[in-house]
């Protein structure tokens, strides 16, 4: 097709590729990658038994084969380090990440910057479904009857609140807190139900779930979430152009290409996975998927790619932090992670909707 | 071959009939103009013919092709659609909305332009100096014209514009509608919703006058632009004129008549 100009004047052309952004987020990147380092080696040090830094660099030495460096010197330096702190920093790692990016992706679907599996109620489905399979003692996968049971769980729960916040093509902010609450409340009265079905054992599970808490993560339980973690994060990495140009509306996305239908249940399933993936052995974390994926958004800009990326390793870093706090800001006390980050992201959540509400001049 | 044709297009919402067995022809080199009262079912057509919508009866086909056989993305290669609305859900500054434009031609050996095509759609709607500022923040006519521009990027050899010229100020409602009749002169086929008849009449090769549903006249600017017509399908006593040095086609309410609207309501 031929490029007629008319009669306009013809500006200068523009500098389409933006390099300073693109060194921005490449010093993002790097910034995030060597502060999951730096807190792995302070939160692998840091606790009841202290573990200087050259031990523990001493100690990954010898696991990768190396000969160098002195072994944590106290008796169960070496145990606690690798059994009880790296597995539960390799969960915070799968968790965080799951969250940030469960909620970056939800928030494209929707259309709207304040989706979040906790804020809508897809993490309290998901543990309510958990809770059912501890009470009534379901075992039919193993290891992964629950991890399965969560995943259905936040799955019918998200199928729901999109079918229930939606009207023509997307959300509106009232819409989707006020579906939020109602999904929220059932979940509530359904884990209180199970509560009062279970025994002891089986109460004390739920308590824990919904305080949210990292305590107790083995390795084999971060061998059983990071298969989905992976997953879900890849398959919502696939999407990230089409979430770009679902950003235009429906319409307009299906215009250029998209098949609008096919990536909504696709990213449904996404989020559910990547809930089920961190609420299954963790509980509820709230907040994770609303504040990490905002703050990226500042630094990044909106575009998906970037955004799922950075939002990963950027949630992994905040749950790394939060656990590391949780567990040593009192000695002898294990402080439930949920807590911590509801304490922080409520108050943002508002923050968040007492701006958008501003911007978008009034509640729609 | 036309490049959309629909037969016998029909279509409700509910118990609303809104097109009554439409039969159009969208041919390359030609500037379409869709016009006709409020609710008369011009977007509606254009929906139809952006494949938005299944009508209840009737074909739409696309390059000969029926649209339902098209698979999303090589349509989006074919035709492009500029909607009414302009929303975007998260801030993309203008040059990122712009360049979305060209995401139907990734992987292909097109990509390779995409700078070049980027640039010259900005240039050409006037919108360079906005390339960093977010869309949310643009002004009405400002969106509208950067998601013009992002219909051009997607270069395609069919244009579907919905009221391109809403919220222009009368220098880039000229520039618009110049653009589109260019990418017709040089063999695209545009199908443009106005409201403005006069800007209709100047721009357009052929008008498709709808009413109720229907198409009530089809033809050159001249041909269909009568006064008893338009007075009648518009409910409001028209006057067209011819201007006295270039010639063009007018189209004016006529107000000294009393029975206004207004008053007969």
């Amino acid at each position: 097709m031929t490029a007629v100009l008319p009669a306009v004047a013809v500006a200068p052309a523009v500098p389409v590729t933006d390099g300073r952004r693109r060194r921005r987020i490449a010093l993002l990147y790097a910034g995030l990658v060597l502060g999951l380092v730096a807190t792995t080696l302070v939160a692998g040090g840091s606790g009841q038994l202290q573990i200087p830094l050259d031990e523990i660099l001493g100690s990954i030495a010898h696991r990768v084969g190396l000969d160098v460096g002195p072994m944590p010197t106290h008796p169960r330096g070496e145990y606690t380090l690798w059994n009880v702190r790296f597995s539960r920093i390799a969960m915070a790692v799968v968790v965080g990440a799951s969250l940030a990016v469960a909620g970056a992706a939800m928030q494209g679907v929707f259309g709207n910057p304040l989706a979040e599996p906790s804020v809508v109620g897809i993490s309290s489905g998901a543990a309510v479904a958990a809770g059912a399979a501890i009470v009534f003692g379901l075992r039919f996968a193993g290891d992964w009857s629950i991890p399965v049971c969560a995943f259905l769980g936040g799955l019918v729960t998200t199928l729901l609140v999109y079918a229930l916040s939606r009207s023509d093509g997307r959300t509106e902010v009232v819409t989707l807190v006020l579906t939020g609450i109602a999904v929220n409340a059932v979940s509530s009265a359904l884990l209180a139900l199970l509560m009062f079905l279970g025994d002891t054992q089986a109460r004390e599970s739920i308590v824990f779930w919904q305080l949210g808490s990292l305590n107790g993560s083995r390795w084999s339980y971060v061998l059983v979430v990071a298969p989905l973690a992976a997953v879900g994060i890849a398959v919502a990495l696939a999407c990230a152009r089409s979430l770009d140009l679902l950003a235009l509306g429906e319409r307009s996305a299906r215009h250029l290409g998209v098949n609008v239908e096919a990536l909504r249940i696709i990213l449904i399933v996404v989020v559910a996975l990547l809930t089920a993936a961190a609420v299954s052995f963790c509980g509820i974390v709230a907040f994770v998927g609303l504040v990490v994926p905002h703050l990226v958004r500042m630094v990044t800009g909106p575009g998906h790619r970037t955004l799922l990326i950075a939002s990963a390793l950027a949630g992994a870093l905040v749950l790394i932090c939060a656990d590391t706090v949780a567990r040593t800001a009192v000695a002898y006390t294990d402080l439930p992670l949920g807590m911590l980050t509801s304490l922080v992201g409520g108050p943002f959540f508002f923050w968040l909707l007492r701006r958008t509400r501003r911007t978008a001049g009034g509640w729609a | 071959m036309n490049a959309l044709t629909t037969r016998g297009v029909t279509l409700s919402y509910g118990h609303r009939p809104v097109l009554d067995a439409v039969d159009l022809d969208v041919r390359r080199r030609e500037v379409l103009a869709l016009v006709g009262p409020n609710g008369a079912g011009k977007s509606t057509l254009l929906a139809v013919l952006a494949g938005d919508v299944v009508p209840d009866e009737g074909v739409v086909e696309l390059d000969g092709r029926p649209l339902r056989e098209w698979r999303l993305r090589t349509m989006a290669r074919r035709r492009a659609v500029l909607t009414q609305e302009h929303r975007i859900s998260f801030p993309f500054p203008a040059a990122d909305v712009v360049r979305m434009g060209r995401a139907p031609w990734r992987g292909l050996p097109e990509e390779d332009e995409d700078d070049r095509v980027v640039a010259e759609a900005m240039a050409t709607t006037d919108v360079g100096r906005l390339a960093h500022q977010p869309f949310s923040l643009l002004s009405g006519g400002e969106k509208g014209r950067t998601s013009f521009a992002r219909v051009l990027a997607q270069r395609t050899g069919i244009l579907l514009l919905d009221e391109p010229t809403a919220a222009l100020d009368i220098g880039h409602q000229e520039a618009v509608l110049a653009r589109a009749r260019a990418e017709a002169a040089g063999g695209a086929a545009v199908v443009v919703v106005l409201h403005d008849l006069s800007l209709a009449a100047a721009w357009s090769d052929r008008v498709a006058l709808l009413h109720h549903g229907r198409v009530t006249a089809e033809g050159t600017p001249a041909a269909v632009f009568t006064a008893p017509l338009l007075s009648l399908v518009y409910d409001h006593p028209i006057d067209v004129l011819t201007h006295p040095a270039t010639g063009e086609l007018l189209v004016l309410p006529d107000r000294r008549t009393p029975l206004s609207r207004e008053e007969t309501a």
